[in-house]
């Protein structure tokens, strides 16, 4: 190819190749104008990743091409990609218009990217959800926000962090702010009505900032008292407490302080009406939101416990008197009804435990009577039911998808159903069990002969028994002056088969007719070896419709026997609609390497490469899912094998198969002979 | 037949000087009243919360002798009832620590008993009921129970493998003492007797464990146990800087995955950093 700058006209061309879906042809011509003047190489760059966003999203393949030759002035080939990626990633986690103003945002991209300080919202995700796992309370889920803060449920955090020069100091500034706002839930900042209080300050704003350093200051004694380590990091990352707070500290620090203390101060600072000072990293209060989510929450747990306790009581006692107890080590917590301890069950016992984090104690309304004309709390009861009924049903599992254009997975992408297989009458198991008897009388013989059986082993050093061969041996050996030999016992030896399987078969539209009956018949031979063999198995289907729509179909689940059901189940198999590979093999090797077994195999029953509907999943992303799927299995120790059926696919399937093995059959009617066979080979 | 057959029975000796073991709740009285009715006793519990250290204390307590057998996968009958051996041109029997016990009228532990192959909770069986019988197969010889003799098992109810699941026909058998990580000041109070450690720093480990124990589940298979709080402390005691102690002896020994490990470590900082 040679390296001559493309002309105006020839990158319109280009343009409206990648760009299918272009708003105008006179924006490509615009468009052609402004990236003519770019190199070569930035322009190959800019047709490239134009194309590739354009398959997510037209408008943002468009609005890369266009800004390229602005970005190109500041970043340079390795950062534009970066930045693309960086714009592709916002897409899929925020939407579209987010993604939009990221990719403007390039100078933004570019100040993370020179001082390489920021430390991002991703990277430190998964370790901060499972700090605050750690720390006790209730659960608390972590997302990224517009600025720091929480509704008591889940804690907000920006996207990325740069306060510090360097990268370390940002992460830890990440922690610091996730502690003290699991702080501020954890130790009752909500408690009190926050929005009634502040809104008797005229200026809202000051006071909420008061509040906050308040706050901050109260709950870092809290949390020095059971953390002393991580109170000792907070207050290196923050800087000196403002003098106004000198003299409220002893009160809020008190052991017994709590955010009533710090309202009392606050008026007191308020009547002087100064200044907070500009205190970063300690996070900002949201008493709207935290009071709306806290409320909803209280009157699900008050429902939840009050349905358990009232369970517990038999009708006539109505007037019971309830006490209750905290076991504040253990986070018990106890209720007595008259004086007779309740047994809770978990759920309710959450319940009570949330309850006394967010109000100290029980509410008495609790043992109000469940009857909705008597009850004071009417209202709950009614409201928590109905969403249950109207809610449309969610997918079952999320799962990542690899994305080789950007070379990052997409996250959550693909929505999985699990669901039973539909079940036939059973009459082609029938009559595919009558057809190969003989054969399947074979293999079971077979079958049997390699299954793990106790052996005794002679000759040992010890043992539970006595070789009485050996012992004579040696007797003789005495009495003839030889040698005798000190292997006199014998010992049981177990050869436990510790083997789970797990096959997955291909229910796409391709499999329509013969091919779905030898993909039946091999089961049916499979399931009457593996029963004889006594391993551990599962069969799945699978098929979809997009990424939202990954249905797995459970032919037999490992805790199932092979029965009627099971027969039935297999009849059912019927070809479907598209292929997504990759979170197929995800979803069952999650199963798979659930299994104790000592070893773990997937067996992929496939006609055919991945496809699915619309042009994404098809081709090199599809191939590219789908070996990143098999690896991860091998990373969870779960070995796979490919039976395919496609005579056109070893180009590919070498590649794609790179982890795993495979065999190819030319011919499906071979299937139902070679399975059982191919089976044994993989696990003798 | 079997008076020509020499019989060797291991000497189980009776514990001299007292354990120490804290009482949480009624586990003494429950054992003690057990053993006065020859009732065998199933003890359940996390891993390292004290089971075994309690059945040595009731061994002593009772004055009785202790045969400790700490179950594993391999774990034959043979292991527990006795076998032949070959001594010379003679065949001695060698009594296992089960009929030792049975003979002596001592206590028999069986740590862990899940982990043992399932065919030698068949012997025991006849031992955990009324009949009170240990049958050697192998000398044709049935063996009477001593009053004192007394049987305790112990399984660890965590683990969620289905492999690793009592029998019905074997839990009912028993007395069944639920043990649980004691309540945080009693373990805080044990660590620092036991460790060697002041109070101070043993609450600080306790709330260590506390920590990790929320992670039980989601990473974790168990939280860290009161026995690698009190290896932490002994290291501590041993002039260990706290932090180190207790990176090595509990979040070390926690998990070798690298993202726990780190999560780890930043509890370890939270709280002794």
């Amino acid at each position: 190819m040679s390296a001559r700058r493309l002309f105006a006209h020839e990158l319109e061309e280009a343009l409206d190749r990648v760009l299918y879906a272009s708003p105008s042809h006179r924006s490509i011509e615009r468009l052609a104008l402004l990236l003519e003047p770019l190199s070569r190489a930035q322009q190959d760059l800019v047709l490239h990743w134009a194309g590739v966003a354009a398959q997510t999203y037209a408008e943002i393949g468009y609005l890369i091409a266009s800004l390229a030759p602005q970005v190109f002035a500041r970043l340079d080939e390795r950062d534009f990609a970066a930045w693309v990626i960086h714009g592709l990633d916002t897409y899929d986690k925020q939407g579209l218009r987010p993604a939009m103003e990221v990719l403007r945002d390039f100078e933004g991209f570019l100040a993370a990217k020179e001082g390489r300080a920021f430390a991002r919202f991703e990277e430190v995700e998964a370790r901060l959800s499972r700090l605050i796992q750690g720390l006790s309370g209730r659960p608390l889920s972590l997302r990224i926000g517009p600025y720091p803060y929480t509704d008591t449920e889940t804690i907000f955090l920006p996207e990325r962090i740069g306060q510090y020069a360097a990268h370390a100091d940002n992460r830890r500034l990440y922690q610091a702010l996730a502690v003290r706002l699991w702080a501020q839930a954890r130790f009752g900042t909500y408690r009190a009505d926050l929005t009634h209080a502040l809104s008797q300050y005229a200026d809202r704003e000051l006071a909420c900032q008061w509040l906050c350093c308040l706050e901050a200051m109260r709950l870092e004694s809290c949390i020095a008292r059971e953390l002393p380590g991580m109170a000792r990091e907070l207050a290196r990352l923050r800087s000196p407490w403002p003098d106004e707070l000198a003299c409220a500290a002893r009160d809020l620090q008190a052991d017994d302080a709590d955010i009533s203390v710090s309202l009392r101060w606050l008026a007191r600072l308020m009547e002087k009406n100064v200044l907070p000072p500009p205190l970063t990293g300690l996070g900002v209060l949201a008493p709207e939101l935290a009071q709306r989510v806290r409320d909803a929450r209280i009157e699900k747990d008050t429902e939840i416990l009050r349905r358990a306790l009232m369970q517990s009581l038999t009708p006539g006692e109505r007037k019971a008197r309830m006490t209750t107890q905290i076991d504040a080590q253990r986070g018990v917590v106890e209720i007595r009804i008259d004086g007779e301890a309740v047994w809770l069950a978990p759920e309710a016992q959450e319940a009570a435990q949330s309850l006394i984090q967010d109000l100290g104690e029980l509410p008495p309304e609790l043992l109000a009577p469940a009857g909705p004309a008597e009850g004071k709390l009417p209202q709950p009861r009614q409201r928590l039911a109905e969403p249950e009924r109207i809610e449309e049903r969610r997918a079952d599992f999320y799962y990542d998808e690899w994305d080789y254009l950007r070379q990052a997975y997409r996250r959550g992408w693909c929505h999985v159903y699990e669901t039973e297989g539909k079940a036939g009458t059973g009459d082609f198991v029938r009559e595919t069990k009558k057809r190969h008897a003989a054969r399947i009388r074979q293999l079971k013989k077979k079958f049997e002969a390699i299954r793990g059986e106790d052996r005794l082993l002679g000759r040992q050093l010890e043992g539970e028994e006595i070789d009485l061969d050996a012992h004579i041996e040696a007797l003789h050996d005495r009495k003839s002056g030889a040698e005798p030999s000190a292997r006199l016992f014998a010992r049981r030896q177990r050869n436990e088969r510790s083997f789970a399987a797990m096959f997955l078969i291909d229910m796409s539209g391709s499999t329509k007719g013969w091919v779905n009956d030898c993909e039946r018949e091999a089961l049916v031979m499979l399931c009457e070896a593996l029963e004889a063999l006594g391993d551990a198995y599962a069969i799945y289907g699978f098929s979809g419709w997009t990424r939202t729509r990954c249905d797995l179909y459970r032919i037999k689940s490992y805790s199932e026997r092979y029965d009627e059901a099971i027969a039935r189940r297999i009849d059912g198999i019927e070809a479907k609609d598209y292929t997504r590979m990759g979170v197929a093999i995800r979803h069952v090797t999650r199963l798979l390497a659930a299994q104790p077994a000592k070893h773990k195999l997937l067996v992929l029953l496939t006609d055919g490469r991945p496809d699915d509907f619309g042009d994404e999943y098809r081709g090199v992303y599809g191939v590219e899912d789908t070996r990143r799927a098999l690896l991860e299995a091998r990373r969870q120790g779960v070995r796979s094998f490919c039976v395919t059926i496609d005579r056109a696919g070893q180009e590919y399937l070498k590649h794609m198969m790179g982890p795993a093995a495979y065999v190819i059959l030319d011919d499906a009617r071979k299937l139902p002979l070679k399975i059982a066979e191919i089976y044994r080979r993989l696990t003798v | 037949m079997l008076a020509e057959i020499k019989t060797l029975t291991p000497i189980l000796e009776r514990p001299l000087t007292a354990p120490y073991y804290r009482p949480i709740g009624e586990e003494v009285a429950l054992f003690e009243a057990a053993a006065r009715q020859r009732l065998p006793v199933l003890l359940k519990g996390p891993t390292g919360c004290g089971k075994t250290r309690f059945v040595e204390y009731m061994a002593w307590k009772l004055g009785r002798p202790l045969a400790t057998v700490a179950c594993h996968d391999d774990l034959t009958t043979a292991d527990l009832v006795g076998r032949y051996l070959i001594v010379g041109e003679e065949t001695v029997w060698l009594d296992g620590p089960l009929t030792a016990a049975v003979r002596m009228g001592a206590i028999c532990y069986l740590d862990e008993i899940v982990e043992a192959r399932k065919d030698t909770t068949v012997v025991i069986h006849p031992l955990a009921d009324s009949r009170r019988l240990l049958a050697v197969d192998k000398r044709g010889e049935l063996i009477p129970a001593p009053a004192e003799f007394m049987l305790v098992i112990s399984y660890n109810p965590g683990y969620q493998s289905v492999l690793k699941e009592i029998k019905p026909s074997t839990r009912q058998r028993f007395v069944a003492i639920e043990f649980d990580y004691p309540a945080a000041d009693i373990e805080a109070e044990i660590v620092a007797t036991e460790g060697g450690v002041d109070v101070e720093c043993a609450r600080k480990l306790v709330k260590l464990a506390e920590l990790t124990r929320n992670l039980k589940g989601a990473g974790l298979d168990e939280g860290a146990s009161t026995r690698l709080l009190v290896h932490a402390a002994q290291l501590i005691a041993a002039g260990i800087a706290p932090q180190t102690a207790a990176t090595a002896a509990v979040a070390r020994a926690l998990s070798d995955e690298p993202d726990m490990s780190e999560t780890l470590d930043d509890l370890v900082r939270a709280v002794f950093g």
